[in-house]
């Protein structure tokens, strides 16, 4: 890695529910370009970091930093350089593929001309341009993940935000989920991923494991299994979790 | 603007997707209109009367046939059991008793009084004073009949009495139609505008397709107009489309201008639908929202004056509503369409409306989380 920029920067960051710390001081960087996995078991408190991140959510104490800009005082910035495609699917399950599509460019202020050329593009790369003028709520499963992750990128966002993309979806389309983030890093945008599937967490530059709301493990996949003495990531987990 | 323009084409193509929409948006309004016209209709007709002659004389037939002679009287039983008659009207199957005691007609000539026994059942109190003034009406007309053709006194100046005759202005025939139509069309205009709008704004947080606007950069505002404008849309077409309903069916006058009717109706809406989106920034559930939505909507329509004059109720309820939107077009509707009045006549009412609509979608927007 060349350009050592942080393009996220946490320290400290604290989330609390009434007495129940959901993050508990949780300290990390994300350099741009990178794919950061985000790992943890289910309510580690994965969502709410991410959330807070989007700035959907506002953090109880911690400093942050978003592609350059402060979660507290400038959201509406940091929003118009992240995309974020949520554990809930985020399409319009009544409007087609196309409507979609140009929807969310057209929030994103993008030209008309330029919505249309790149819709094409998209659709042929995802193979999907016979559906384009189905409904959501039609198509099978893997391909509205797929199609979200475009969506959340089509604006061309500095850092994409990816909560448990590909929960539910089969082997294949994992695989191919996968080759299309790393196709979005080649564009520049920075991947932050949160997974509960260990194998996935082999695809990541630096991964960072959340046990109950802390960060307990923050490295290169390799240099973590080296650290626990374990084969893949699922003994590092697994270590980690009953420690 | 561009932003908005979008976000409208997205909620307009929702809208018409749903395939209850146009259920809603024409079959169900007609349905009101036709049947709450004819079936709320305050004026009453064949009241229910028992008569108990204990006379048998040529004066009371003569009562009994000016009863029989009016539209609004059917004879249910002719008896002379006074009981009898008693225990129809505990059985709710008559509505008011006459009872003509015995020698009902020697005191009339003898004494020139005579009594007479009206028993009427008041459990509705505002029919009950109705079946009374009709009954009056008829004795009175008896009353004059007889002293005419018994007495002679027709004339003679001897006990002169006076009788008014009204002339009803901005109803002449007094159609009581006319007036239940525009009140019904401020309540389906009302109801449509105000729960489209909530619903939807709800049925999108339940869908978790709020997040995804959220985490745009799109502004509070852009998003929330997006969904009262199509409403509001949808509203004003209902109501010109009830209006026309009222024109043919009902031959509703519009006396004053359909312009003016249409911009006091925009301001309206603003404040209707906004009451919506408010409602729906505080609700997370459709369900929610829906007891919220009725409670508002009830209270509003009760006491806005769809049936009684909001200026009879007490001071303190004419007080309350000066926050119910509903009140002020439901008076506005009227002044407008019956009476014709211009834009100085319903001036109070319109900036009173514009300064509402300012504050409760300032409240609205401000209530819509786009962090939490």
């Amino acid at each position: 890695m060349v350009d050592h920029e942080h393009i996220i920067e946490v320290k400290e960051m604290v989330k609390k529910f009434g007495s129940f710390r959901a993050n508990d001081r949780l300290t990390f960087y994300v350099e741009k370009g990178e794919i950061f996995g985000f790992l943890g078991a289910n309510g580690a408190g994965k969502t709410t970091a991410i959330r807070i991140l989007c700035g959907l959510s506002y953090p109880t104490s911690g400093e942050i930093m978003v592609a350059g800009h402060d979660v507290y005082r400038e959201r509406e910035k940091i929003k118009r350089k992240i995309g974020y495609m949520s554990q809930k699917f985020s399409l319009y399950e009544d409007l087609t593929v196309s409507e979609n599509i140009r929807l969310y460019a057209g929030i994103y202020g993008l030209g008309r001309n330029q919505i249309a050329s790149r819709e094409e593009q998209l659709l042929e790369r995802l193979a999907l341009s016979h559906i384009r003028n189905r409904l959501i709520r039609e198509i099978p499963l893997g391909w509205k993940q797929k199609l979200a992750f475009s969506v959340a990128i089509f604006h061309q966002p500095a850092i994409v935000f990816l909560d448990e993309p590909t929960g539910g979806v089969d082997p294949i389309t994992r695989r191919q989920f996968w080759e299309m983030i790393h196709d979005a890093t080649e564009e520049g945008i920075t991947v932050f991923v949160t997974t509960h599937y260990m194998d996935e967490a082999e695809y990541c530059d630096r991964v960072s494991i959340m046990v109950d709301g802390r960060i307990d493990a923050l490295d290169t996949p390799a240099a973590l299994k080296q650290q626990f003495e374990s084969k893949n990531m699922n003994e590092v987990f697994l270590k980690l979790a009953r420690r | 603007m561009r932003i908005l323009l979008t976000l409208l084409v997205k909620e307009f193509k929702q809208i018409f997707r749903n395939r209850l929409m146009l259920p809603i948006i024409f079959v169900i309004p007609v349905v009101q209109m036709i049947l709450l016209t004819y079936a709320a209709s305050l004026e009453m007709k064949g009241i229910s009367m028992a008569v108990v002659d204990q006379d048998y004389s040529q004066a009371s037939r003569l009562l009994v046939s000016r009863f029989e002679g009016s539209p609004f009287f059917e004879i249910s039983l002719t008896t002379s059991d006074y009981q009898k008659a008693v225990r129809e009207l505990t059985r709710d199957r008559v509505d008011v008793i006459l009872h003509m005691p015995h020698e009902f007609e020697k005191r009339l000539y003898s004494e020139k009084e005579t009594d007479l026994q009206l028993v009427v059942n008041a459990i509705n109190a505002t029919e009950a004073g109705l079946v009374n003034a009709y009954c009056t009406r008829i004795l009175f007309d008896y009353n004059t009949q007889v002293r005419a053709e018994w007495f002679g006194l027709e004339g003679s100046g001897r006990q002169t009495t006076l009788e008014m005759i009204p002339r009803y202005w901005y109803n002449p025939l007094l159609d009581y139609k006319i007036y239940m139509f525009s009140g019904i069309l401020v309540i389906i205009v009302t109801m449509i505008g105000m729960l489209l709008t909530a619903l939807n704004l709800v049925r999108e947080k339940e869908m978790g397709t709020t997040e995804q606007i959220n985490v745009t950069p799109i502004r509070k505002y852009q998003f929330l107009m997006a969904k009262l404008i199509p409403f509001m849309i949808i509203a004003l077409f209902e109501l010109a489309f009830g209006l026309m309903i009222g024109r043919l069916l009902f031959g509703l006058p519009i006396e004053g201008s359909l312009g003016l009717l249409f911009l006091f109706t925009c301001i309206y809406l603003l404040v209707v639908l906004g009451i919506g989106l408010f409602l729906s920034t505080i609700s997370n559930t459709q369900q929610q929202l829906m007891f919220l939505a009725f409670f508002f909507m009830i209270t509003f329509i009760l006491m806005s004056g769809v049936f009684t004059p909001a200026e009879s109720m007490p001071l303190w309820a004419q007080k309350i509503n000066l926050v119910n939107p509903v009140a002020y077009f439901m008076k506005v509707i009227r002044m407008i369409l019956l009476k014709g009045s211009g834009f100085r006549d319903i001036s109070r009412e319109f900036f009173s409306l514009c300064f509402y609509a300012m504050v409760i979608l300032t409240l609205a927007i401000a209530n819509y989380r786009k962090t939490t």
